[in-house]
């Protein structure tokens, strides 16, 4: 038997809460799934403050509270412990939950899924395989939902924001931090950070640095590590945490057979966050693993937007669904989200790049015709944070045209 | 029902004591089981049974058609196989019959094939075909380029090792052995018809003793005198492939074993993941089973001839299982009637395959040294939970989860395990000691998350429940 919706938002995270309670505070009737016991998604296990309007000073949970009440209060039915198992229908999902199997369909989708770190065997780390291995998002889950005991000395591979909030559950749990290691030359973090972290926490932040091998049979022992220059030295530790390179939760994308960015490995979405199949939007980490909450909250937003105008023109069948032309970011410009583009979008544009770059600026052509340049606001542009391309320049878009480049000028 | 982790043990002497709990061992035991009037017990060092190389291998149900010809293992194989089959089916033991293509790269290769058929034939196994590269990529159609044909064996199946090794171990106990775990016998002295094996939990006692150490018979044998063969451990890496991959192969995809080498081979799982390896390293050490990054190196850059697009995606484990080859082309099971004790050594690279034909073989063996089993008297059943994909898991079973909602309250959300099939496999007969054993045991935390989203939740309940126990206490 299947129930009928007007929309289905999958993954109760930032962007998917937010997506709902906008779309139920205009009168659909949107019904969220959650898989986990709670809704939040990662922010409920973020103990540190970060999240939130400006001035960003509430803490995770706090955040995903606020959000999870703003949808139910608004008149979203915001269901946990139901997984979104797979497609049945262009616009139909099999589900499962305490309550068991069930079918529902939608006259629209938004897929809010998420991301996840990679874990060591992801990162092809070689060596042993003994206890005391964690991603950010186990150790979090461990130390701040479950209150599990972790070891006494922890390494934290990676040196961005993500890998200092490892650090500080890490030393919340009454733990020693023996370094953050990072294969990049500097330190991708904001400078305060790394500076905190050396200066205060007298945390050795190793940079040109690269964990080559896992010690120690049952119980972690220590973890090679080798620095550019060819020198090689064993860090010992009982805990290491794998941090950040941060892979979309991207299943019922593929199950679906949508379309894939290759930059971001998450659906490829226009400005309005439409996907490949009409009637399915997504919004979030899955587009672009990982950029802030308030990020994936804009999206959220966005897609409600957009999701709106959809079914006022009456769905599948009735509706206009563009799927603009292929929007690329050139090496070393990593990725960027949206990565399709109409004429008519509006959303502002992600990016990453690979490399530092000092004063960047972008370029942004089709068929060799200029369309936009930006300089950025930075001095230097480093990997691990994002950069932001406005819109504005999106009428100029020829829909009959060849891919949109953005490169560096 | 008698399974013990720590303390001072039995002071009785059993009829039997196996040495061993891998798969082989387990196996014999569940044998032994089948006459009640046995007093049975299985000694293990570690903290589970099948942790050994049992737990690491490339679990391929084989048809023993590579076997050498004559040999042992030749025969344990091909009957271990039909009715490891059967016994799969009657325990709830995921398998699948997908079928091999041993695939040919270079004219050697291909002028090898026919050689392998007729071999196999002489193995009594029949129903190979030779396929010519059209036929190989329209069953294969992601294969890399360049291949010129393949040896089709249909038999060739996959099976889970995990679930095998702990039905065998569940069913011995649950019809009288006893298990005791964290017991690594140290030395076994044979006096007056007894062996006095000592461990660090204090002596056990044995009328018969049955060597199933695996990479450690050697040693366990030299502490009874005997040296009939050395363990020179053979280590093989494997890559494991998220479930993405398996739409990308349907066969078992072994490679042709020339004089220059013997290749690795790309196979699916029970799981539904796609595994690639394993390297053949000889060393010395009894437990590297780590991976290294030549290893690795080595795998992806074979995976990649093979099956290109496996390499897009994740990779969700990476482990390593070390062969306990001998200096012996054969299996080296011996009965030593003077020391009261039969040997099972050198079970290379088929142990998962041929253990119910061990099992039966070695049973045999234990009557010439003078033991008289008894009357016969099949134990229970056992029916496992299903690990594999190809058969439905409980969360797809609507009136599971209707008589018990916890079925239906997925955890590991990569894995789609239950929190009904967590505790299940916490209050089980063998139950797991380690959020390792309870993964092989329910498949919790192996999924591409590698534990981002699970892993704390899965500990929990894991933790939970041994709280429960010690309480009990
Ligand atoms: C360790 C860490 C620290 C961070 N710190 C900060 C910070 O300080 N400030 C900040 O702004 N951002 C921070 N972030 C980033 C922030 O958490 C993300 O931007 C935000 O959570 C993204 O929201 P989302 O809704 O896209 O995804 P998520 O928050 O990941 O939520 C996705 C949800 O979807 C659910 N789901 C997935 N698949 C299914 C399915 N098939 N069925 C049902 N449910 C499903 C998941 O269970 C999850 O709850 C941090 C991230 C991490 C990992
Ligand atoms: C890479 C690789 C791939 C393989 N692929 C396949 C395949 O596809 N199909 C197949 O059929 N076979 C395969 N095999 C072979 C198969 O895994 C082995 O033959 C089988 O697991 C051997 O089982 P065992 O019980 O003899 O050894 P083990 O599993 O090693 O068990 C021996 C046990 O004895 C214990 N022990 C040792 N010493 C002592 C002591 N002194 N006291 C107490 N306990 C002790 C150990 O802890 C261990 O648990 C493969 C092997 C490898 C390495």
């Amino acid at each position: 038997m299947t129930r009928r919706v007007d929309v289905l938002v999958v993954g109760a995270g930032p962007a998917g809460l937010v997506a709902a309670a906008r779309l139920a505070a205009a009168g659909a009737r949107v019904e969220v799934l959650e898989r986990e016991q709670r809704a939040g998604g990662v922010p409920r296990h973020c103990a540190h403050r970060g999240f939130g309007g400006p001035p960003h000073a509430l803490t995770g949970p706090a955040h995903a509270r606020r959000l999870t009440e703003a949808a139910v209060g608004a008149g979203a039915e915001v269901r946990t412990g139901v997984t979104a198992l797979d497609w049945t229908g262009p616009l139909a999902l099999a589900t499962v939950g305490p309550r068991g199997a069930e079918t529902l369909a939608a006259r629209a989708v938004v897929l809010a899924t998420g991301a996840r770190e990679r874990p060591r065997a992801a990162r092809l780390v070689p060596g042993t395989r003994p206890d005391g291995v964690y991603t950010t998002g186990e150790l979090q889950q461990a130390v701040h939902l479950y209150g599990q005991r972790i070891g006494t000395r922890a390494v934290v591979v990676g040196a961005e924001a993500v890998s200092h909030a490892a650090a500080d559950t890490v030393r919340a749990a009454g733990a020693e931090v023996v370094a953050l290691v990072t294969d990049l030359p500097r330190a991708p973090a904001p400078a305060a950070r790394t500076l905190q972290a050396r200066l205060r926490h007298r945390t050795p932040v190793l940079t040109g640095t690269s964990v080559t091998e896992l010690l120690g049979r049952g119980l972690l022992s220590g973890v090679r590590v080798r620095h550019r220059d060819g020198r090689t030295a064993t860090l010992p530790c009982d805990t290491v945490v794998f941090t950040g390179d941060f892979v979309p939760d991207h299943e019922l994308a593929r199950h679906g057979a949508l379309s894939l960015d290759p930059g971001t490995r998450g659906p490829a979405v226009d400005g309005a966050l439409r996907t490949s199949r009409p009637g399915v939007f997504a919004a979030g980490s899955v587009l672009h693993a990982a950029e802030s909450a308030a990020t994936a909250g804009r999206e959220g937003a966005h897609a409600a937007r957009a999701v709106r105008d959809w079914l006022a023109e009456g769905g599948t069948g009735r509706a206009h669904w563009p799927t603009g032309v292929p929007l690329l970011a050139s090496p070393p410009l990593l990725r960027i989200a949206p990565n399709r583009v109409t004429p008519s979008d509006r959303l502002p544009y992600v990016l990453r790049t690979a490399i530092p770059l000092s004063r960047p600026s972008l370029y942004v052509t089709q068929d060799g015709r200029p369309l936009h340049r930006q300089r950025l606001p930075l001095a230097t542009a480093v990997p691990h944070r994002p950069l932001t391309l406005t819109p504005r320049w999106t009428h100029r878009v020829d829909p009959a045209g060849g891919p949109v480049h953005v490169a560096l000028a | 029902m008698t399974v013990t982790a720590s303390g001072p043990l039995p002071a009785e002497p059993y009829d039997v004591v196996i040495v061993g709990a891998g798969v082989v061992g387990c196996a014999i035991a569940r044998r032994l089981a089948h006459h009640p009037a046995l007093r049975v017990a299985l000694a293990e060092s570690r903290d589970d049974v099948g942790q050994g190389t049992s737990k690491a291998n490339t679990a391929i149900l084989h048809t023993g058609f590579d076997a050498v010809p004559g040999s042992l293992e030749s025969r344990l194989v091909r009957e271990g196989a039909r009715q490891l089959a059967a016994y799969a089916d009657e325990s709830g033991i995921p398998v699948e019959r997908v079928g091999a293509l041993l695939v040919a790269w270079d004219e050697e290769q291909l002028a090898a094939l026919p050689r392998l058929a007729e071999k196999a034939g002489r193995n009594a196994y029949h129903d190979t075909r030779l396929i010519g590269p059209a036929d190989l990529y329209a069953r294969e159609p992601h294969l890399g380029p360049g291949a010129l044909g393949a040896l089709h064996v249909p038999g060739e199946s996959i099976v889970c090792p995990w679930t095998t090794t702990l039905a065998y171990a569940t069913q011995a106990v649950r019809a009288g052995v006893d298990l005791h775990l964290n017991t690594p016998v140290e030395h076994a002295g044979h006096h007056d018809g007894v062996h006095r094996l000592t461990t660090p939990r204090g002596p056990l006692y044995a009328r018969r003793l049955v060597n199933a150490a695996g990479l450690h018979a050697d040693r366990l044998d030299r502490s009874l005198g005997l040296d009939d063969f050395t363990v020179a451990p053979r280590r093989g890496q494997l890559v494991v492939h998220d479930k993405f991959a398996r739409a990308l192969v349907r066969h078992i995809l072994l490679p042709v074993p020339t004089a220059r080498g013997k290749g690795v081979l790309v196979a699916p799982t029970v799981y539904g993941n796609v595994l690639l390896g394993p390297t053949a390293e000889d060393l010395d050490d009894k437990d590297a089973t780590e991976s290294t990054a030549a290893g690795l190196r080595a795998l992806r850059a074979q995976g990649r001839r093979i099956l290109p697009a496996l390499l897009d995606e994740e990779v969700t484990a990476v482990y390593a299982g070390l062969r306990a080859a001998t200096e012996h082309d054969d299996y080296r099971i011996r009965a030593h009637p003077a020391q009261g004790c039969v040997t099972v050594g050198g079970i290379r690279s088929t142990g998962l395959t041929a253990s119910l034909a061990i099992a039966e073989h070695v049973t045999g063996l234990l009557t010439r040294t003078g033991l008289d089993p008894g009357a016969e008297h099949p134990p229970e059943p056992v029916r496992m939970p299903n690990l594999g994909e190809a058969f439905p898991r409980p969360h797809q079973q609507p009136e599971r989860v209707a008589a018990d909602p916890e079925y239906g309250v997925l955890v590991c959300h990569c894995e789609r395990v239950s929190r009904g099939e967590i505790r299940d496999a916490l209050a089980g007969t063998v139950p797991p000691r380690s959020l390792e054993g309870l993964r092989r045991r329910t498949r919790a935390r192996s999924g591409r998350c590698g534990g981002f989203h699970c892993g704390a939740a899965v500990r929990a309940l894991f933790e939970e429940a041994r709280g429960r126990e010690e309480a009990r206490r």
